[in-house]
């Protein structure tokens, strides 16, 4: 297959993401900008232009999973269009705004991007292609239940036809109808099928415009520091040593804890910072080492206070009657999100504008931070989103946005691209939280579970970024994939006495969402746990499993037991590990095949997992996100590790912080086994099920254990 | 001031010699399409070739680079036709973000060249390139069925 691609538009691309008032450029190719008055909007997600290209607007971000290919799919499939003809665009958040939150949510976290908007997008794409049905209709004088639509076009049952290109002028002028039938998903054509992603081609020449690209005339380029030590201050630094560097402009503070300079490029930016003398003030967290990190958390593992997430009976008692008692304590650490695109952001401020292009995955949250930092009311500001090198979390952060905008604020009518080093992103990171665990379970002579109680002690998100959202002091979301019940995050096995609890240990490096946030660790102890369980009752792990198991549990579980041939013989000195949860809505199983050579070596050969997220709306995108997010996992697992000394994060870049690459990637196979009925997402969930599986597969290789990660620290030679 | 040889047509570089190549592509030749993503040679999302060798260009300076043949992603497709590897990873839907996948191009492009029919092992030792994404898999799918194709 040849594509003709269009190379040398960069000029157009770059200064292109301002164009179109209100819009940014969903992918750059194909694009035609041309015939704007002839251009009709049906509503807000639907656009049709005179030669049937279909423009479908996306509010959510794409940063790798996919969700701009998935919603469009789910547009495109009540629309009942031409998928060739298929394009996109972001609507800015400032257009949203100005009118009336039309797109809602743009938020893209928490694996929502499509389970949250499917309803009203597909009912977008409905109302559209009704109003077409209508046009055509009234142009025929025929009714319009005797017209159908499909392809783009209406065609009437006397084989009369209209493509919507030649409709969509008279069905922009009617009233949209008040109610629409969705399609059951089983007639579904373009959704729930394996399509291509939109956004490849620009992807694969250079085309492909990221925050870290965005380039306007008379730009300069910003390299910043924030202080080292989180939460420490800037106290004083010589902007005179630097200012005849190279390309200098101008060395300024901001917010009172960094310091950046302004030059003509980035390398000149960063040679002149590099050199610049700064001091900070540190104060008492300047004597902050990592011993006394783990000696907080160790020490909320038996405090009497903690707050309560999920209570069956009375499993204290149950697990001092028990027959058999098992305890452990396994610990996390913090992990940095190592973004492949380093935080930046390109501010324009004037004294009643200002403007930022920059990756985000929630424009509405950038947009506020932008008017906030701007002292400008958020009318006169808006966000042009660009692709995102990667998302993960991180990037529904703000602060990036805020320097960017403050550091533009002191060249107004200058734009200002800002980019972080590897090294700053890495030690201003918003990291996973840390936490440790205390496990003890009772059995009864049969080695049925009598009582479990599980305490984390350690660190909370919403208490850091969103207090406001704390229940009397408890974080909710502590508990995730451990909850009595519900829909989101419900802890997978039925125990007749149970105990959840979270002692709050708060360490001053700022804790945030990391793909997969609290199940990640939730998970890990949980289900190696159960393993543990399971090894003192003499069970084997599935079928001890399977006895507790929620029924939607099970299934999966058994999903991913099945097609990995559990049970059966596996090639010399390879084993089987498995894990199960419900995350994100969704329920996810994996079986890890593994080994540990003779020197202490672990090899994950393969992971074969099974996802029920209720809905697929495209298995060949689902099937990377299981893979994807087992990259991400085992990276953590393995290597990843932000550990203290003097207060700041002693990992700086890839040398120090290590993650997984092609020759340690296992083959992994995903199970599609939606059972409709629910919408539960995609790019999360199945990044908790890798590790726990991988450790109880590493059990099963070695008699260890491994309850403390990074797993690069742990001796895994036989006998050692 | 440098003379450089980019994607075949010579350009001046109006750069401190000391600046790596990937400053230089990005910020003076607005070749954007070269990725920055750690700076000290660990996760070739900067890999462009020079005289057809796949090379770091973050820890090239701009002195070892003139009169050098240099070829970036935005060189490698010819009178709008994609190579064969930029067609392997289209036919196999291969980005996720994207973001590193300029520098796996241009390492898979390189490697093909030296090695037309690699084998897993071949392609472990060539591929040391990071993606946070997690797309090895498809990756390695792509580059055998660009060897066949
Ligand atoms: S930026 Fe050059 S190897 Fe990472
Ligand atoms: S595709 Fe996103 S980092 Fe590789």
């Amino acid at each position: 297959m040849t594509i003709q691609t269009s190379l040398g538009r960069r000029g157009f691309l770059a200064s292109g993401a301002a164009v179109a008032g209100g819009f940014s450029l969903g992918f750059s190719f194909p694009w035609a900008s041309a015939q704007a008055a002839e251009v009709q909007e049906l509503n807000a997600w639907v656009v049709i232009h005179p030669d049937d290209k279909v423009v479908i607007r996306i509010a959510r971000s794409e940063m790798g999973q996919g969700t701009l290919t998935g919603l469009a799919q789910l547009v495109a499939e009540e629309l009942e269009c031409d998928w060739s003809k298929v394009t996109t665009e972001f609507p800015t958040p400032g257009e949203n705004l100005r009118r009336g939150r039309i797109w809602k949510n743009y938020s893209t976290g928490g694996s929502r991007g499509i389970r949250e908007s499917n309803q009203y997008v597909r009912e977008g794409g409905a109302i559209a292609r009704e109003m077409l049905i209508a046009a055509a209709a009234a142009e025929w004088k025929v009714p319009a239940a005797e017209c159908t639509a499909a392809n783009s076009k209406v065609t009437h049952s006397s084989g009369k036809s209209a493509t919507y290109g030649q409709l969509a002028a008279a069905a922009a002028k009617l009233e949209p109808p008040k109610e629409v039938k969705l399609k059951d998903p089983k007639d579904w054509k373009i959704a729930g099928k394996p399509l291509k992603r939109l956004d490849t081609l620009p992807k694969l020449t250079g085309e492909m415009i990221y925050g870290i690209d965005v380039r306007l005339p008379g730009m300069l380029t910003a390299s910043v520091r924030a202080c080292p030590v989180h939460g420490g201050k800037l106290k004083t630094f010589d902007a005179a040593k630097v200012e005849k560097m190279p390309g200098v402009k101008k060395v300024v503070a901001i917010d009172g804890n960094a310091v950046a300079v302004i030059a003509d490029t980035y390398w000149n930016a960063k040679q002149a910072l590099d050199k610049l003398p700064v001091e900070w003030d540190v104060g008492k967290l300047g004597e902050v080492q990592q011993e006394q990190i783990a000696a907080m958390l160790k020490e909320g593992l038996t405090a009497t206070e903690a707050f309560v997430g999920n209570k069956a009976g009375d499993a204290k008692a149950a697990i001092e009657g028990a027959a058999r008692k098992v305890e452990a304590v396994y610990a996390f650490p913090w992990q940095s999100h190592a973004n492949m695109e380093p935080m930046n952001a390109t501010a324009l401020y004037t004294p009643d504008k200002c403007e930022v292009w920059c990756g985000t995955q929630n424009g509405e949250a950038a947009l506020a931070a932008t008017s906030e930092a701007a002292e400008l009311p958020i009318s006169k500001c808006d966000v042009y989103k660009q692709m995102l090198g990667t998302g993960f979390g991180r990037r529904g952060r703000t602060d990036y946005v805020r320097q960017a905008v403050l550091v533009a604020k002191q060249m107004p009518g200058t734009p200002i691209k800002l980019i972080w080093s590897r090294e700053e992103d890495m030690t201003h990171d918003t990291y996973h939280p840390t936490t440790m665990c205390r496990l003890v379970g009772g059995l009864d002579a049969q080695g049925n579970v009598v009582g479990m109680h599980m305490r984390i002690s350690g660190q909370s998100i919403a208490a850091a970024l969103a207090p406001q959202t704390l229940q009397n002091g408890k974080d909710p979301g502590v508990f995730s994939a451990l909850n009595a019940g519900g829909q989101e995050s419900a802890f997978a096995y039925n125990m007749p006495n149970l105990l959840i609890d979270h002692a709050l240990r708060q360490p001053h490096l700022t804790p945030g969402a990391w793909r997969g946030v609290n199940s990640n660790q939730n998970a890990f102890y949980s289900e190696c746990f159960i393993d543990e369980l399971a090894e003192a009752a003499g069970q084997d792990p599935l079928a001890f499993r399977l006895k507790m198991l929620k029924p939607k549990n099970a299934a999966a579980l058994k999903a991913a037991a099945d097609k990995a041939g559990y049970g059966q013989p596996l090639p010399a000195g390879h084993f089987h590990g498995i894990s199960q949860i419900m995350a994100y809505g969704s329920y996810v199983a994996a079986v890890a095949e593994v080994s540990v050579s003779n020197d202490g070596v672990l090899k994950v050969h393969k992971i074969t997992a099974a996802i029920d997220p209720g809905h697929i709306v495209n298995p060949a995108q689902t099937e990377r996100q299981v893979a994807g997010s087992f990259v991400y996992g085992l990276s953590a697992a393995l290597y990843g590790e932000i550990t203290i000394k003097d207060g700041a994060v002693e990992q700086t870049n890839f040398d120090s912080y290590n993650v997984l690459r092609m020759d340690g990637m296992p083959k992994v196979e995903a199970v599609m086994a939606p059972s409709g009925g629910f919408w539960g997402g995609v790019g999360e969930p199945t990044i908790v099920v890798a590790v726990p599986a991988v450790l109880n597969g590493v059990y099963k290789a070695t008699g260890k254990r491994v309850r403390i990660l990074p797993l690069m620290h742990q001796e895994l030679r036989k006998g050692a | 001031m440098a003379a450089l040889d980019v994607n075949g047509k010579s350009v001046q570089a109006n750069a401190d010699p000391r600046t790596p190549l990937l400053w230089v592509l990005r910020d003076t030749l607005g070749l954007t399409g070269t990725k920055y993503g750690c700076g000290i040679s660990q996760c070739g999302a900067c890999t462009v070739h020079v005289d057809g060798v796949a090379t770091r260009s973050c820890q090239m300076p701009l002195s070892a680079a003139a009169g050098k043949k240099i070829t970036t992603i935005e060189g490698l497709a010819q009178n709008g036709k994609l190579n064969k590897i930029q067609e392997a990873w289209l036919a196999n839907d291969v980005p996720q973000c994207g973001y590193c996948q300029s520098g796996m191009i241009m390492a898979a492009t390189a490697l093909l060249a030296a090695k037309p029919q690699p084998t897993d092992a071949d392609i472990d030792a060539a591929m040391t390139n990071i993606c946070r994404c997690g797309t090895y898999q498809q990756v390695r799918e792509a580059i055998h069925a660009a060897a066949k194709a």
